[in-house]
């Protein structure tokens, strides 16, 4: 069984501007919304107290709220997690205030109106880890893009290294974009869930590069041309690239359909972002590529002829 | 041609044989057990505590099914909660306070395989509930507390020297002594380079202005930090034992943080409260006196003492009568450092501040040949650590504890001396709580995810590719076998975010076989022959695999390195996940495809 046998190659590198124009496109209107609305920083990041709380009946939002906004903490915020039951409720962090007083205060004026409320989990961070974390997970961020730098321009050439790492980049501000868009809680899974669509994203650009490595050295592709040779690359790891995506997707959205609330940042964070590094592989990576000036000459380096030794 | 030798084979089987070994432990359930372990520095827990514990609890009606020593603490498995809590009582009641008695949930494991090392995966707090603390120890007291020994540490030499000295201050991060001329700032210069070794000691001299600056060089600033947090960490851990719980963990994190977990515990205020609390160590008199001792003994304490024990290094406990005015706390204690004495026998030094070294000086004066107690008072118990015999004055405020000890017993002397009190406050700037039961839901809902992603992957395998499919889904089992092996191993903990690295990674594992499958593919529509196809579709994949698993590792890497907390506990298990998939993918595919097409001499078409 073949779904993708595509006889012809199809000429992906002729569509290059387009496709680089919609993804410049995408990409200043992540940049938009990460400005405009920001990022919705979770309490790892922002400090404060989390709590989850689980009612034995379904449990109206607005009841809670109203509950919580009784003791004046300041901004609140009541979200549902999934279900009606579940709840969550955020508290900034307060002064002369420890979480645990916080959290006993809300059950205690929650449990006044619905008795059947019930404390799942409790998470307090300070102000001073927030910081912390967020300069790390720069760090981690750029010591990846780094890395990856390094390796492919020790295995290819720097061409390869620079348009894959502005592909990658350009998926992770899209997350990030979206992330803002829809003011989606940016926890620490999501920016692990970020930096592994980083490594993903990159896996998928080294395959296509590979590729096109390795018919520059083919000698029935001699004749054609840098963009042909390019697309021949794209067209012959399509069916690859779609079954592997359609794999780790299958995988993700289980994740993200079962994995209950937890594990929903991360694993949408990842949905997105399997998506656009398809995209981004293809359609970003290997113009970018052709626009950097790869040529066949400069991929292969010429073999030395031994000279034999005349006796 | 796409034959293995026979070696490499085995050598598979092995890895297979080995890892499912190591895997089974998780497939055992856990039962209810009770935890003996050791409640103050002093007690010991001993592999013959295991039949003391099974007798108390045979005596009790309840025989433990298994009862065994780990880790300094004993492990008695019970079949039902209720026999557990009876031998938990019992046990408690029979040993009394010195043992921390807790209640545990242990794993089933049969002994054969834990005679292996074979145990079943560490399951972070997110996964079985409990309370998570991240502690900060404030650098800028344990720094200050430093500085302020150092100036008194100057104070005295210069005295002891007769150096004429000014003003001596305490900066933010140095002391600084004023000098009258030239000759004196020689002398004190000279004097203070020999005893504050570690220290840089500078002098400065403008303008008719002399003086002497002290300073913590980087790597005495380091040492003092590190000195401080592990000191701490110790305090927390004869802290902790008191709540009773199982398999606590304190441990630094980053330079001055310290992450205590209590699995099992949902009280939060009574853990916080018990973190807080502190030991003292107390210096009082010894009453040698016969008659009033024995007196003591016979129920009568005079007035003005108290009846103590001493628990010499025999192990024994030794009635001792001392007075109840206290002469010297533990907060004039700055140190505690186990040593050797002049004549090379081990002693504890201690190092005390100004005031105690004043106090202590006249208190040695007057005290020649009696005996004093250093007394630590843990959960408003008091206990005589040591109680040695004064042979003269002792000054300085440098006091060396020396006698029939052992080197082990002088550690454990200054380890108890130091863990009293904490060297630095703390403040708590992270706390989590989770309820056992989002534990368990947590644990289901990641598992339910990874199987159905697993089995949709399986069946879209085997039909697309068939023969090639089926020898896929077993290699991206045995990925599976050998990941989960590798982390029963390795002891890394088992987070949530963990158990999503391994979904993850089994979705980005099969990318490896559809690599090779399609590259076979490839081949044979090349018009190569079926074995040719095998071969070269195996060899160009493999280029490929290499290339984009090195990079996606340097991303786990760097997320290993820079990640805290569930970033790293990702981390963790995707870098293990690249390399066993690398492995399976290569390997153990090829290994298959062998054995089935190996063999067949005229061999016209791949099921692929």
């Amino acid at each position: 069984m073949e779904f993708f046998h595509v006889k012809r190659d199809i000429p992906f590198m002729s569509y290059g501007k387009l496709t680089t124009a919609i993804s410049l496109g995408t990409f200043i209107l992540a940049i938009v919304f990460l400005i405009s609305k920001g990022l919705n920083f979770g309490v790892e990041f922002t400090g404060g107290t989390v709590m989850e709380l689980r009612y034995q009946q379904s449990v109206e939002i607005n009841q809670v709220r109203h509950g919580v906004e009784g003791l004046k903490y300041g901004e609140v915020q009541v979200q549902s997690l999934g279900s009606t039951k579940d709840v969550m409720v955020r508290i900034p962090n307060i002064q002369g205030k420890t979480s645990a007083q916080l959290s006993n205060e809300v059950l205690d004026s929650l449990k006044k109106e619905r008795a059947d409320v019930e404390l799942r989990k409790v998470e307090f961070i300070g102000p001073s880890v927030g910081d912390e974390l967020f300069t790390h997970g720069l760090t981690a961020l750029i010591l990846v893009c780094v890395g990856i730098v390094a390796y492919l321009m020790i295995r290819f050439e720097w061409r390869f290294a620079l348009s894959a790492i502005i592909a990658n980049m350009h998926d992770v501000v899209i997350i990030l974009g979206v992330f803002a868009l829809f003011q989606w809680e940016f926890s620490l899974t999501v920016l692990a869930g970020i930096l592994a669509v980083l490594g993903y994203s990159v896996n998928e650009s080294v395959v296509v590069f590979d590729r096109i490595r390795e018919n520059f050295r083919k000698p029935n592709l001699r004749g054609k041309t840098v963009p042909e040779v390019i697309d021949n690359a794209i067209t012959a790891t399509m069916s690859r690239t779609i079954i592997t995506h359609g794999s780790t997707e299958a995988m993700v959205l289980a994740m993200l359909l079962f994995g209950g609330a937890a594990l929903h940042g991360f694993a949408m964070a990842l949905t997105i972002g399997i998506v656009f590094g398809i995209y981004s592989s293809v359609l970003v990576a290997s113009p970018l590529l052709l626009m950097f000036g790869v040529t066949r000459e400069r991929m292969i380096k010429p073999e030395k002829i031994k000279e034999e030794a005349v006796v | 041609m796409n034959r293995y030798p026979l070696w490499k084979y085995i050598l598979l089987i092995v890895t297979l044989v080995v890892a499912t070994l190591y895997t089974l432990p998780n497939l055992f359930g856990e039962s209810p057990a009770v935890q003996v372990s050791s409640g103050r520095v002093t007690v010991k827990v001993t592999e013959s505590m295991v039949a003391q514990a099974t007798q108390i609890a045979t005596a009790a009606g309840v025989t433990p099914i298994d009862a065994y020593f780990e880790a300094g603490s004993v492990k008695l498995r019970f079949k039902d909660t209720d026999s557990q809590i009876k031998a938990k009582d019992a046990i408690q009641s029979a040993l009394g306070s010195d043992y921390v008695i807790a209640l545990n949930l242990v794993s089933d494991t049969p002994a054969w395989l834990s005679k292996l090392n074979a145990k079943p995966m560490v399951l972070g707090l997110d996964l079985r509930g409990g309370v998570h603390f991240l502690l900060e120890v404030d650098m800028k007291a344990a720094v200050d507390k430093a500085l302020e020994k150092t100036s008194g540490d100057i104070r005295r030499e210069l005295k002891a020297k007769k150096v004429r000295y000014g003003k001596i201050t305490k900066e933010r991060d140095r002391v600084e002594v004023q000098l009258r001329d030239a000759e004196t700032l020689a002398a004190a210069t000279k004097a203070l380079r020999d005893t504050l070794a570690n220290l840089k000691v500078e002098s400065i001299s403008a303008d008719g202005n002399y003086k002497l600056v002290v300073t913590y060089p980087e790597t005495a600033l380091l040492q003092l930090k590190n000195d401080a947090v592990k000191q701490n960490i110790t305090t927390l851990h004869n802290r902790v034992n008191e709540l009773g719980v199982a398999e606590p963990v304190i441990q630094q994190q980053g330079e001055g943080r310290i992450v205590v977990q209590l699995p099992g515990v949902q009280d939060t205020a009574k853990a916080k409260d018990i973190l807080g609390r502190t030991a003292t160590l107390e210096v009082r008199l010894v009453e040698d006196d016969q008659a009033k001792l024995s007196e003591a003994l016979n129920g009568n304490v005079p007035v003005g003492y108290e009846l103590m024990t001493e628990r010499h290094s025999s192990g024994k406990s030794v009635p001792i009568l001392v007075r109840k005015e206290v002469e010297l706390t533990g907060e004039n204690i700055n140190d505690a450092q186990a040593g050797f004495d002049d004549h090379n026998a081990p002693a504890v030094h201690l190092g005390l501040d100004s005031t105690g070294a004043t106090i202590f000086k006249d208190l040695t004066r007057e005290n020649v040949n009696k005996r004093i107690a250093m007394i630590l008072i843990e959960k408003g118990k008091g206990e005589v650590v040591t109680a040695p015999v004064v042979r003269g004055e002792i000054g300085g405020g440098r006091v060396q504890i020396s006698g029939s000890m052992g080197v082990a017993e002088a550690n454990d002397t200054a380890l108890l001396l130091r863990a009293g009190s904490l060297a630095a406050p703390m403040e708590i700037v992270e706390e989590r709580t989770i309820g056992p039961s989002l534990g368990k839901e947590n644990i289901s809902k990641g598992f339910n995810s990874t199987l159905y992603g697993f089995a949709a992957i399986a069946i879209f395998m085997m039909i697309y590719y068939r023969v090639f499919g089926v020898v896929s889904t077993i290699a991206l089992g045995a990925n599976l076998l050998f990941l989960i092996a590798l982390l029963s191993l390795l002891g890394v903990t088992l987070t949530l975010p963990g158990i999503a690295a391994i979904a993850l990674t089994l979705g980005m594992a099969i990318d490896s076989n559809v690599l090779i499958n399609e590259r076979v593919r490839e081949e044979l529509r090349e018009g190569q022959s079926p074995h040719m196809a095998i071969t070269n579709g195996y060899k160009h994949a493999f280029d490929t695999i290499l290339d984009s698993n090195i990079t996606t590792l340097i991303a786990g890497l760097a997320l290993l390195i820079f990640g805290s907390g569930a970033v790293r506990g990702f981390a963790w298990v995707h870098c293990l996940g690249i390399m066993t998939s690398m492995f399976s993918a290569v390997f153990v595919s090829r290994a298959l495809i062998n054995l089935i097409y190996g063999r067949r001499r005229n061999l016209t078409t791949l099921a692929v």
